[in-house]
């Protein structure tokens, strides 16, 4: 029988197979930030262990580091004191680390691409959930713990427990002004938060296929918002292009060799997956999260559900907390929402694409009165390319804020947070409960939804604004 | 790791879906770089209620969590993990687990359980109804039992993979067992092809 994708990457990494063991899988890529590690390398000291493989290893500083004023000493002792310890253990054992301020400095999953590091067929690894977005390439990619953070660095493998196969497909072309992020937000809401469970995602069909890079990067990224334990795209010719040429892709006869392979990672016909779920991108429509979780969303067009619609007591019950929690009632129209905050950024659409596609809407408009807008490149490399082209421009006479490459606003652990009951649209992938700040209030958006309600102010798509500057009046 | 046999504690109901790893340990927690210390922490937000069941002198001291389905989705985090485990907490019980919490939960310890949500529900009303109730989380015969005057005894059995249930009976560290294959990994090494991926040259 033939195999999936994720099953010819996962047996390519074997490192020892046994009877009623976990499969023990070499890890080609582990990235590390300042949040998850520390406690790990203190396993390391106390055991005399070194890091097997620094070849493999990679950190960058993206979760605390500020947006403002980067050239100061960083404000908050506790942070400081995060990234500081991360530079003093890849200093000790001789981890290659980008800090804020150098140019290759970002949000690991920016970077890792952007360097030509994320590459087909390779197990890359982070503490960090949103590991799933190097599945765009055709990785086997996924979020760890501390403890396997740990592990890796002892042991540059990982013993892992079986997975089941799930075939997303989306056939067909998505309309006009439904991006990558919509389609995304679409499936989880369709599958739920804990319908991606022991799955390992493989988004396929023609609609997938036509996407770029960065779109597949968005996808992949938010696997986990299922619960998945990962999420693929077969590579292909965009992905080779993407990579070719880039610092780490391989160069000459390797190229060659790689390239070969890759071909190889592709679903073979007879393989069969654990489930299948198919989706007709011609039906999609812009898609913003009204709820506490990712799963639940809505198409823009439609209203705030009503509880009482949910057959299932424990969805019933989230959905009410969900509305307390988000100061909802049942029947409102999601485009009558009135934000106070839009932020553009975060490992899901920090991505020059994305931040093209915001620019595009808010070129020659402005951002509503009383909403603030924040625009963080996911690496510094992203900045400088946004900046090459006049991006910057666009946002900053619009009236958003243009920061500093980092995580920002999407976990809020610097300084970027909402405030409590306040109310933002986000690029971000989690709308949990103070996520972005205590008593903070999160929709999940696309960067060009993002774009256009900053300029409304309530949850708009870019098909909502006139020709003109001319805010329309707001509901709620 | 501790190694867990079985437990016989308290058990405080958590009737909530979807309680994501921002809620067991917010963000601005993570910033700490010990392993200790985050019991102040777990669910910070909620405890700021004086309603949240936590906060209720009945479920003082309870040392086994009855959450809803979907415990621990979102974020990597293993402070979540920590969290609960310094707060005082030694098993979590649910229907279904984020796969991540379960992994990091195993890896340190706290046993999680899953049980049908129909037997999730009914220990959740045993200890509503009598919170001095006592549930025992049994790994070696892997059993959850549960009893309160007055009420029907609960036993239910779960599953646990046997590798995984050996390390956590046993307590053994994953990396050592690991190291032990040194020589399957020295031979993986040797036959990874050259266009691999390095980070720098050594």
């Amino acid at each position: 029988m033939g195999r999936t994708l994720a099953e010819k990457v996962w047996d390519d990494h074997v490192v020892r197979r046994a009877e009623g063991e976990p499969d023990l899988l070499f890890i080609d890529l582990h990235l590390l930030h300042e949040v998850t590690s520390p406690q790990a390398f203190d396993g390391l000291r106390k055991a005399g262990r070194q890091v097997r493989r620094t070849d493999l290893t990679i950190a960058t500083e993206d979760h605390n580091t500020p947006t403002l004023d980067i050239d100061k000493p960083i404000a908050d002792p506790v942070s400081r004191t995060q990234l500081e310890t991360l530079r003093k253990n890849c200093a000790e054992f001789g981890v290659r680390l980008h800090p804020l301020g150098d140019v290759e400095q970002g949000v690991v999953h920016v970077v890792g691409p952007q360097l030509g590091l994320t590459q087909p067929g390779t197990t890359v690894v982070c503490g960090d959930s949103h590991t799933s977005t190097h599945g765009a390439f055709g990785a086997l990619a996924f979020g760890i713990g501390t403890s396997q953070v740990e592990h890796v660095l002892a042991t540059q493998t990982l013993p892992l427990a079986p997975f089941k196969t799930m075939a997303i497909t989306v056939e067909g072309e998505l309309p006009d002004g439904v991006t990558a992020k919509d389609l995304i937000l679409a499936i989880i809401a369709k599958i739920g938060t804990g319908g991606g469970q022991g799955y390992v995602l493989e988004y396929r069909g023609s609609a997938i296929e036509k996407l770029s890079m960065e779109a597949r990067m968005t996808i992949c990224n938010m696997s986990i918002e299922a619960g998945a334990r990962a999420g693929m795209i077969a590579p292909d010719q965009t992905t080779f292009d993407y990579l070719q040429g880039r610092d780490h892709a391989p160069k000459g006869e390797d190229w060659d060799a790689a390239v070969a392979y890759w071909k190889t990672l592709r679903t073979d016909d007879d393989a069969v997956f654990d489930a299948e779920v198919v989706i007709d991108a011609a039906t999609l429509a812009p898609f913003v999260t009204w709820g506490t979780n990712p799963g639940q969303g809505a198409p823009l067009s439609a209203r705030v559900p009503d509880p009482a619609s949910y057959e299932d007591a424990s969805e019933r019950l989230a959905a009410e907390k969900a509305l307390e929690y988000m100061g909802l009632t049942a029947g409102q129209p999601l485009r009558e929402i009135n934000v106070d905050t839009v932020f553009v950024g975060s490992c899901t659409n920090g991505r020059i694409e994305d931040l093209r596609s915001a620019a595009s809407i808010l070129e020659g408009r402005k951002v509503a009165d009383g909403v603030r807008m924040l625009v963080v490149p996911g690496s510094v490399r992203v900045s400088l390319e946004a900046v090459a082209e006049g991006l910057d421009k666009v946002f900053t006479a619009a009236g958003a804020e243009w920061r500093h490459a980092g995580c920002s606003m999407c976990l809020g652990m610097n300084p970027d947070q909402l405030a409590p009951g306040e109310r933002s649209a986000s690029t971000s992938n989690r709308n949990f409960e103070g996520r972005q700040g205590k008593g903070g209030r999160t929709h999940l958006v696309s960067p060009q939804v993002a774009a256009a309600t900053a300029v409304l102010g309530h949850l708009a798509s870019p098909a909502d604004l006139s020709d003109t500057d001319v805010a329309t009046p707001a509901g709620v | 790791m501790e190694a867990f046999t079985t437990h016989t504690g308290r058990a405080v109901p958590l009737r909530r879906s979807n309680v994501d790893t921002d809620q067991i340990i917010p963000a601005h927690w993570l910033k700490k770089v010990t392993r200790d210390g985050f019991e102040d922490g777990l669910f910070e937000a909620w405890r700021k209620d004086p309603e949240f069941v936590l906060n209720q002198e009945a479920y003082k001291g309870a040392t086994v969590l009855v959450a809803g389905p979907d415990f621990g989705t979102g974020s990597s985090r293993e402070h979540a993990v920590w969290a609960l485990q310094n707060y005082g907490f030694k098993a979590v019980i649910s229907s279904r687990f984020a796969d991540i919490f379960r992994g990091n939960s195993l890896k340190n310890g706290l046993l999680t359980v899953v049980l049908p949500q129909e037997t999730v529900d009914r220990l959740q009303q045993l200890v509503e109804a009598d919170p001095t109730a006592e549930v025992t989380v049994d790994l070696v015969d892997r059993q959850v039992r549960a009893e309160a005057p007055g009420q029907s005894k609960l036993t239910a059995d779960f599953e646990l993979d046997e590798n995984a249930r050996w390390r956590l009976l046993e307590g053994l560290d994953d990396i050592s067992l690991t190291l032990r294959e040194e020589s399957s990994i020295v031979d993986y090494e040797a036959n990874r092809p050259s266009f691999k991926p390095r980070t720098i040259e050594v």
